[in-house]
């Protein structure tokens, strides 16, 4: 049986991954398709309908500003799920450059560069992000710029890990028995066989992200309105809390919907992808 | 030690043992007769994917269920029958039950594996599984069990006895770790011991002792040894009787100084031709062409068929069974020389 | 071919290889037997240049390589190769059999034009064939990855090769014809072999000329059929004495 067909199998086997599987699809579609499929303009502010409850007019209700909140929520995913995917992206790039010559060369270049790691690591996430995002001044990109620099660090060490592992393999020191140069080992070789953990972690951060950002809007050192992010309609609803319930609920829900989404996706992507359940 | 009169420690009819994967179904081990009589070293032999550990494990009651699956259609251990009661499986087998070996398993029946470090727990010092399977089996109370243990370390040869038993697995080397697990087997006083390629991971110096070892305890002990083992040297130096496996059956079975003299079936010919000796110059080998089939992608008729010099059209048709006795081949032309 | 001259390496206080000194000839094969810990897989590594000797020379037709760099070795990596014991461990995993075959031209011939053809020769000398370039290792036999290892290290040519324990992980059908394979190429290609191995068996039926070695140390060398049958050495008598028999009783 071919490879892809065996992981397929394997990820389908569990219904969990299943779940986040469809949740992951769901969010690519609304995310592209929300701005067009919206029944309202998410902007747009009416405040004779403020604070109306949920109704066959406003699936979700509407917020302080007559805003429709289900518009709000749709067209919020592109504020979240895509930024989400670059901040990890791009931070495993980062950790990639700064773990794999660490984890390939040792010596003093490693523990200089673990050192650094360690001192972005000391930092919780978090709080690393409120400074920096509160230094650069609050914004959506600010505060993703934010979570990248805390994250890196985390992908720096286990990327260092693996290809620590990988290093020793037999088929790397036949590739120096070839001549290979350390480029071509690391490139060729050892990175395409640290990739499984990686993809795992990320998936997983997926989640971690999109709350956290939600969290840096929630405290207004994010997206500011009139974006409609979900942390910052959080942030917004806030004061009505106990009586009008329907403008943090549903944010609330839609953060907890893509995070569940990307824990179940990325545990079951740690079955296929993990070595020791291989073959 | 074994007190068992009868004929057989060991009566096993027609075992088959299937693994259900994300494949399919496979048929590891396609109905498997055994006998082991008190004393006797009988050695399995076969290169890998013949089924041979899987015959093992499945006589331990080592196979998970699922994915696995036991069937046998008689299995006497000292004259008992394991399958007395047992769940009706496919074909009229029974279906053997892990319960129902657990049972017997240590005390009865017990097994030595071929990776020491995998039969001994890290965090535990080496004599306490030793103490533990005679508190257990033989139920003894603590200082008995102790005393008894060191009698063991010092019985398969470990200097100093007192000094290993509060020693780890790690600081041991690997022909001590393994003696250990002989101990470990041997103390429970079981009636037959299975022990899968137990010298395989050694050097060849250490598995020279060791073999020593099992023989001299065996002929102590008149327990019966089924011995694991794709090494026909071994074979020659510890065994009586011998079943060689090819693709989840017993194709030859033999009592050992025949099969090395006049071997009937072609794989068995072809195993002894393809082996490397001291003395045997430097001519080519005697390969045998192909490869081992996968155990999902067994041919019909003959398993064999296909890498066989003396195959003809028969031979992918049918399944021959075995035929002889004491010498006993499944072929429809061995060689009769 | 190859000479060593009282290699010692050491790791940490382990002396793994202890003033160990012996020649090989041209189109020969030498065996180096010895148990666990006996040092000589680190031989086979000293002399392909992946471990510095801390003392001690290894000459190569006349050349000392011991210890030069990666740039001035290279030419030295077209000319020996090298076949590890795992034929699994060997292999990229994530890599066809194609792209692993098509490394060493990469490596040493960039701009290369008819490399299909060149794979295509590589695959069908070791038994194998065109359907096999574009599947991955985890699809084949051990026999078979051990055959692509071989293909491997013959791509561009080499004059020598150090096995090491190629055929200990294969069955024993398995070994007899990837030994006969080996002992084919040799003849064909008049290849110069340093075969590490534990079992005595094989080192006899394949080797020229062979070397017991005991921690490190190397205690015993001599034409094959004076070692293995009339040895002067005490441990490497302890060692035959050991190998179980050819035939029982």
């Amino acid at each position: 049986m071919s490879g892809g067909r065996r992981a397929w199998l394997v990820l389908t086997r569990n219904p969990l991954t299943v779940v986040g599987m469809s949740v992951l699809a769901v969010l690519m579609m609304v995310a592209l398709t929300s701005p067009y499929v919206a029944p309202c303009d998410p902007l747009a502010q009416d405040l004779s309908q403020a604070l109306q409850p949920p109704s066959w007019a406003h699936w979700m209700g509407t917020d302080s500003l007559g805003r429709d909140i289900f518009s709000r929520i749709l067209v919020g995913t592109r504020y979240s799920v895509p930024p989400a995917f670059l901040v990890v992206l791009v931070a495993m790039a980062v950790g990639v450059l700064v773990g794999a010559p660490a984890g390939y060369l040792g010596g003093w270049f490693d523990e200089i560069l673990m050192r650094v790691t360690d001192l972005f690591l000391a930092f919780p996430a978090l709080i690393l992000a409120m400074a920096i995002a509160g230094a650069l001044g609050p914004s959506l990109p600010n505060a993703l710029a934010a979570i990248i620099v805390a994250w890196w660090p985390s992908y720096a060490r286990l990327v260092r890990g693996q290809v620590l592992a990988v290093r020793s393999s037999l088929y790397v020191e036949a590739a120096r028995c070839l001549g290979a140069s350390p480029t071509r080992i690391l490139g060729w070789h050892i990175l395409p066989n640290c990739l499984g953990p990686l993809v795992v972690q990320g998936t997983l951060d997926l989640g971690s992200v999109i709350l956290t950002a939600a969290g840096l809007s929630f405290i207004g050192f994010g997206a500011q309105p009139p974006i409609p992010e979900w942390g910052a309609m959080i942030n917004a609803g806030r004061l009505y809390i106990a009586s009008h319930w329907w403008v943090v609920t549903f944010p609330g829900l839609a953060i907890l919907f893509c995070v569940m989404g990307f824990n179940l996706l990325g545990d079951g992507l740690r079955d296929v992808l993990d070595p020791r359940s291989a073959r | 030690m074994s007190d068992y009169s009868g004929d057989y420690v060991l009566e096993l009819r027609d075992l088959h043992v299937y693994f259900h994967t994300l494949g399919g179904r496979v048929h590891a081990v396609r109905g498997v007769d055994l006998e082991v009589r008190p004393g006797e070293t009988l050695g399995l032999v076969g290169e890998t994917g013949c089924g041979k550990s899987a015959t093992a494990s499945a006589l331990m009651g080592l196979i998970a269920e699922p994915p696995g699956e036991v069937l046998a259609s008689r299995l006497h251990f000292r004259g008992k029958d394991l399958l007395a009661g047992a769940a009706s499986g496919r074909d009229r087998l029974r279906r053997l039950s892990a319960t129902a070996v657990a049972e017997v398993r240590g005390g009865g029946i017990s097994m030595i594996f071929q990776d020491p470090s995998a039969a001994l727990n890290p965090v535990f010092s080496v004599v306490d599984p030793i103490r533990a399977v005679l508190r257990h089996h033989l139920m003894l109370d603590a200082p008995r069990a102790q005393t008894r243990a060191l009698e063991w370390l010092a019985h398969v040869g470990l200097p100093d006895p007192e000094a290993v038993a509060g020693k780890y697995p790690h600081q041991l080397s690997g022909g001590m770790k393994q003696r250990v697990a002989i101990a470990m087997a041997l103390a429970p006083e079981p009636a037959l011991v299975l022990a899968d390629e137990p010298t395989t991971a050694l050097d060849v110096t250490v598995q020279a002792q060791v073999l020593a070892l099992l023989r001299g305890l065996q002929e102590e002990t008149r327990i019966g040894l089924l011995f694991i083992t794709h090494d026909l040297g071994i074979v020659a130096e510890m065994c009586h009787r011998v079943a060689v496996m090819y693709a989840g059956r017993v194709v030859e079975e033999a009592p050992v100084k025949e099969l090395f003299e006049a071997p009937r079936h072609p794989y068995t010919r072809g195993l002894f031709a393809a082996r490397p000796t001291l003395h045997g110059g430097r001519e080519r080998l005697a390969a045998i062409p192909g490869a081992v089939p996968p155990p999902s992608a067994i041919p019909s008729g003959c398993p064999f068929h296909p890498r066989c010099p003396r195959a003809q059209a028969k031979c992918a048709a049918q399944m021959p069974v075995l035929e002889g006795d004491p010498h006993r081949a499944a072929c429809f032309f061995p060689v009769t020389s | 071919m190859l000479a060593v001259k009282n290699l010692a390496v050491a790791f940490g206080a382990l002396r793994a290889v202890d003033e160990v000194s012996f020649e090989i000839s041209r189109g020969d094969t030498f065996a180096l037997v010895g148990e666990s810990g006996s040092g000589k897989s680190t031989m086979a590594r000293l002399v392909m240049g992946l471990l510095q000797p801390e003392n001690g020379e290894v000459v190569f037709d006349g050349q000392r390589i011991d210890h030069l760099d990666e740039r001035a070795r290279r030419p030295f990596r077209r000319r020996m190769q090298m076949v590890f014991q795992d034929p699994g461990g060997s292999l990229n995993p994530r890599r066809t059999v194609r792209e692993t075959l098509c490394e060493p031209f990469v490596i040493h011939q960039p701009g290369q034009r008819d490399l299909d053809e060149k794979v295509l020769a590589l695959v069908s000398r070791v038994g194998l064939s065109g359907e096999h370039l574009d599947r991955y290792p985890h699809e084949f036999s051990g026999g078979q990855r051990q055959r692509i290892s071989i293909a491997r290290a013959l791509a561009l040519n080499p004059e020598f090769i150090v096995l090491d324990e190629p055929t200990s992980a294969l069955d024993v059908s398995v070994q007899a014809q990837i030994l006969n394979l080996l002992q084919d190429l040799q003849r064909d290609l008049g290849l110069t072999y340093l075969f590490i191995s534990h079992d005595i068996a094989v080192v006899a039926h394949l080797s020229d000329h062979v070397g017991v070695m005991r921690q490190g140390r190397l205690v015993e060398v001599g034409p094959a059929d004076q070692v293995l049958h009339a040895p002067s050495d005490p441990y490497t008598r302890a060692l035959l004495d050991s190998i179980p028999p050819e035939r029982p009783g």
